[in-house]
């Protein structure tokens, strides 16, 4: 049974991802015969709308950077569906893969290795159109795309390690942009770069968008970077996604513990330049491997509104709460912001969420 | 977090159940590679042109009659799988000579086991000497050359190793044996004196033929030493065992060089294994009757039984060699044992 | 007012390069004392990362010119030999890094590697060092410190790792801690956990933090005292509080505007335009002024020098006083305009 996707307007969705789940064996020991499972990703649905912002965000081991690339087709899940612009193509082979490759385009987030340094800037950023066979004239528009990511068209006969991060960067969205996809997966692209950069970067990843109407997955762990670009937002953990919707909604109210914790504890600059007056959700132990998850709900060994016998035995589902904003949690939260003993206690009130 | 009480922590030494399997297995793989390269080894002999091997047993006049009994009992007029047959069967089985079977010499019609079992020795003396001095001296230069880089010791330490690498060996070992034996008189000369005649005796032959052995390796050591040695002193966790005051000798040896011997140990083992039967040059110039100079001289007289006793050593000694040094590596290296 | 823990005077260090003289730092000043945090805020090549290793004479000698003075507790360390230096590493002055992967040996246990910390000032048994290596893992929070201490590296998490790193660096109950960008390769729930470890820390054993980082919101919250440095020069210095709610210098108020914020969704950042300069040839005068939006006349001839104005704090900028209050308030008055 499948909950109905929040905001869900079929006919407008690029990406439909059904109940994905992608597991990776790994071997154990040199002598020991063992093999264990990475649940990298279970059982994660969502939409992406043409023209929007889907932030994926996440702390390592999430499973956001796989999720990315499977719906860019990288790998294979195994198990659920992908759907790209109405097309089935969870099992596509690598030839039908390919002319769908001109519309779906990767930007990586290390910008010193996800440009070859053998090849000069030209060669990069014409290269997809090499192998796609669309443009006549490529200089001419490796120039234009050079011009429009804020570079000068003479670096086109430069090489990568002539350029700083931030201009490695423009690089990669050049190349991403050159053969006019609808969808562009951003994977963490300005976590490498020094932060007066980092706003560049993502002020013209905006402007692209609108000229281009570009719809982009965008994988961060920087909630804040997040807010500044992502219209939806899915917050993963340990491979499922526990709460998805409208960005401002998240943020301003976020119903899962997780989401509530990650949003309290990134530091924020204060303006009365009080040092810790703020009261923080401080969440104890780490983030467990994924290859061994929790049972049932996965983030119940680090929950503060933890519920033994309930939390630990009874999946919970993500349900609905306002037009666009679901979270599955048993024991969501009712009110924002809250102090770590608030949300404590007044797990003990609430009334488990309805399933629907 | 998985973590569980009293579970089996993952760095811990592995239980003796899981690397006695393990063992097996590698053992059952060690026979099957064993066994091609004898039936490779089986396949070049036969097909490569060559004289009758009856013909050169039966002396200066053989006789007819000679020439087919040998052929009959050597199986010479048989087709080589055939031959290997027999040879396979032999071997695991044993012959008249006892365990493993390898057959007779097609040279002398002596017993091949007897003669592999009494050059072994002398092969594996030379190669835990030369060995030893190669591994403490090679790593020991690579380590000064790596802490004085650039300097003087380490340019120094680099040209002898050039110069290591590049003297053919033959070479070496005539000039060695002629300036320190024949001109100095310090040692003894060629030829092998085995341990019962008195260590000092022994001694003094053998320390030549280990020093020239020992010097191509010394030089191959030293650089790859080296080289690791300065990676691994770039590394995050050399500066944090400054950061904690440690004095520069124990952060150089205890934290660097040990992160640094892994793949010296790997090369050490296949090197150590490769010279059963492969110091050819070596065992003639210093007439050490070894294993190489029989394999050698086998091959060139065409005594296919002989070359494959050798070869069933060489193997065996890789595929030995390969399993220490895996079981060594997961020892050193924590990380390997947990995948 | 106590005697400063640690005092830069002057500081100046300077690489040579195979392509010329790296100016990684130049004239830098500060002071540090006990219970304060202070906090140095700078991007790739300010410099910021450099400073910490010449105080901890990490710095190859054979390749750095280091200048100036360093005085600890009124020693200079820069006349100190290398093995007084060595006394003092680790005991009385300590550092953990970024990345707590990288740091720890691999083929040791990581209790093992604390306890050499131990026994290298002091010339205790190695059950003894064990053991306190194992209270030092428990008090920073490590569950079944005496279990995970036989653990390697690659056993614990990232956040583990690092409060081991902390443990290390705890090891001789040091007076200054030096902590370069701790948590900028963890987990934001984990970074939340460490950053209270080591105000923690700095509380209960009453000792001097330095905290480098490129994120201002981590130094709004942990930090007493600012530093903001830029190509190898300290451009604002201050207390927290001055440096966010009255932001003198120009870098500063770049880095403030252009930072994400997770408080609210903004039409468009403002960025800082252009790159940092090259440290083989920075620019003339001010070497913030190419990137600079209120530039005026004597920026690109006049160095400036690190002056304090009145009813403020130090800080490298040659506008007025008065030019610098009034940017101040519209662009706090275009922050708020900018949030939809």
């Amino acid at each position: 049974m499948t909950t109905p996707k929040a905001g869900a307007g079929h006919e407008a969705a690029l990406v439909e991802v059904e109940h994905l789940t992608k597991h990776f064996s790994v071997k154990q020991g040199v002598f020991a015969r063992g093999h264990g499972l990475v649940h990298a990703v279970e059982d994660v649905s969502l939409t992406v709308k043409k023209g929007e912002t889907l932030g994926i965000v996440g702390e390592s081991g999430c499973g956001k950077t796989t999720t990315a690339r499977l719906i860019a087709r990288l790998i294979e899940p195994t198990a659920g569906t992908i759907r790209f612009d109405g097309d089935d193509i969870t099992h596509w082979s690598r030839r039908q893969l390919r002319p769908l490759r001109q519309q779906m385009q990767m930007i990586f987030q290390d910008p010193y290795s996800s440009l070859n340094p053998r090849k000069s800037v030209g060669q990069i950023i014409a290269e997809p159109l090499a192998i796609h066979h669309t443009e006549k004239d490529r200089k001419q528009r490796v120039q234009e795309l050079l011009d429009r990511v804020g570079l000068s068209p003479e670096h086109y006969n430069r090489y990568p390690h002539e350029f700083s991060g931030g201009q490695r960067q423009r690089i990669g969205v050049a190349r991403a942009l050159a053969l006019q996809p609808k969808l562009i997966v951003c994977d963490e692209p300005v976590s490498a770069l020094d932060v007066s950069v980092q706003a560049q970067i993502l002020n013209l990843l905006k402007d692209l968008q609108k000229d281009f109407a570009l719809t982009y997955v965008f994988i961060s762990h920087d909630l804040s970077v997040i807010r500044q670009i992502a219209d939806r937002i899915a917050v993963m953990y340990l491979g499922r996604v526990v709460e998805i919707g409208e960005s401002e909604s998240l943020y301003e109210h976020p119903r899962h513990p997780y989401t509530a914790a990650l949003l309290s504890a990134v530091p924020r600059r204060t303006t009365d330049g009080s040092v810790s007056a703020r009261s923080r959700i401080v969440l104890t132990g780490d983030v467990p491997s994924p290859v061994d998850p929790p049972s049932a709900c996965v983030f119940h060994p680090r929950c503060p509104r933890f519920h033994p016998g309930h939390c630990d035995v009874e999946l919970p589902l993500l349900h609905q709460f306002e037009r666009d904003h679901e979270a599955a949690c048993h024991y969501p939260v009712e009110r924002w912001p809250m102090t770590q003993e608030e949300l404590r206690h007044a797990a003990a009130d609430v009334e488990p969420a309805a399933q629907r | 977090m998985g973590f569980r009480g009293a579970a089996r922590r993952p760095g811990d030494i592995v239980r003796p159940a899981e690397m006695i399997f393990y063992i097996a297995g590698r053992l059952a793989w060690t026979i099957a590679v064993i066994l091609t390269v004898l039936f490779v080894t089986f396949l070049v002999f036969f097909k490569l042109p060559n004289g009758s091997p009856a013909l050169r047993f039966c002396g200066r006049s053989p006789t007819d009659q000679c020439i087919q009994l040998t052929t009959q009992r050597l199986h010479l007029d048989k087709p080589f799988y055939v031959e290997f047959g027999y040879f396979a069967k032999n071997f695991f089985l044993g012959d008249e000579n006892g365990w493993p079977g390898l057959g007779y010499s097609y040279g002398n019609y002596v017993s091949v086991r007897s003669e592999v079992l009494q050059r072994a020795p002398r092969t594996l003396w030379l190669i835990a000497g030369a060995s030893t001095i190669w591994l403490v001296f090679g790593v020991s230069i690579g380590v000064l050359s790596a802490v004085k880089r650039r300097t003087l010791v380490d340019r120094l330490a680099m040209g002898f190793a050039l110069f290591g690498i590049s003297a053919p060996v033959f070479w070496l070992g005539l000039m060695a044996l002629y300036v320190v034996w024949k001109i100095l008189g310090l040692t003894g000369g060629s030829g092998y004196v085995p341990l019962s005649d008195g260590i000092g005796n022994w001694l003094s032959h053998l320390i030549l033929p280990w020093s020239v052995l020992a010097l191509l390796y010394m030089a191959i050591y030293a650089r790859l030493t080296r080289n690791n040695l300065l990676e691994t002193l770039g590394e995050d966790y050399i500066r944090t065992a400054r950061a904690k005051g440690l004095p520069e000798r124990t952060v150089i040896l205890k934290h660097g060089l040990r992160a640094s011997l892994t793949p010296i140990v790997t090369i050490f083992g296949l090197d150590i294994a490769l010279l059963v039967g492969g110091a050819i040059i070596t065992e003639s110039v210093f007439n050490i009757q070894g294993l190489g100079w029989l394999a050698f001289n086998g091959a060139i007289t065409q005594d296919l039984p002989t070359v494959l006793g050798v070869v069933v050593c060489t193997a065996t000694a890789v595929a030995v060699m390969n399993l220490v040094v895996d079981i060594v590596y997961a020892f050193l290296d924590p990380r390997v044992r947990y995948a | 007012m106590s005697t400063p823990l640690l005092e830069l005077r002057d500081l100046s260090v300077r690489f040579r390069t195979r392509d010329g003289i790296v100016h990684a730092v130049s004239d830098l000043s500060y002071t540090l004392r006990r219970g304060e945090t202070l906090g140095v805020v700078g991007e790739s090549g300010s410099g910021k990362s450099v400073t910490s290793l010449a105080i901890m004479g990490l710095l190859n000698r054979n390749f750095a010119d280091v200048t100036g003075e360093i005085l600890f507790e009124g020693t200079d360390l820069l006349k100190l030999s290398p093995d007084q230096l060595r006394k003092i590493r680790g005991r009385d002055i300590s550092m953990i890094f970024q990345d707590p992967f990288a740091c720890l040996h691999p083929m040791y246990r990581v209790g093992w590697q604390i306890a050499e910390a131990v026994r290298a000032h002091e010339g205790v048994s190695k059950a003894a060092a064990l053991k306190r290596a194992v209270e030092l893992l428990d008090a920073v929070g490590i569950p079944n410190a005496k279990i995970r201490a036989r653990d390697f590296p690659h056993q614990f998490s990232g956040g583990m790792r690092q409060r081991a790193m902390i443990a290390m660096a705890l090891v001789h109950n040091p007076d200054v801690l030096i902590a370069d960008e701790p948590t900028t390769a963890l987990d934001v729930t984990v970074q939340a956990q460490i950053l209270e470890l080591i105000d923690r820390v700095k509380k209960d054993f009453d000792i001097g933090v330095v905290l480098i980082t490129h994120d201002l919101g981590v130094i709004s919250e942990t930090a007493s005292h600012v530093m903001v440095m830029y190509a190898g020069r300290a451009m604002e210095y201050g207390p927290a509080r001055e440096i966010f709610n009255a932001a003198q210098h120009p870098y500063t108020w770049g880095l403030l505007e252009s930072m994400p914020t997770v408080e609210r969704r903004l039409d468009a950042l403002v960025p800082i335009e252009g790159s940092p300069p090259s440290l083989l040839r920075p620019p003339s005068g001010c070497p913030f002024h190419p990137r600079c939006r209120y530039r005026f006349e004597p920026c690109d001839k006049t160095l400036p020098p690190l002056v304090s104005i009145p009813d403020g704090h130090p800080d490298a900028c040659l506008l007025s006083p008065e030019r610098k209050r009034e940017i101040w308030r519209e662009r706090i008055a275009a922050e708020i305009g900018l949030a939809s």
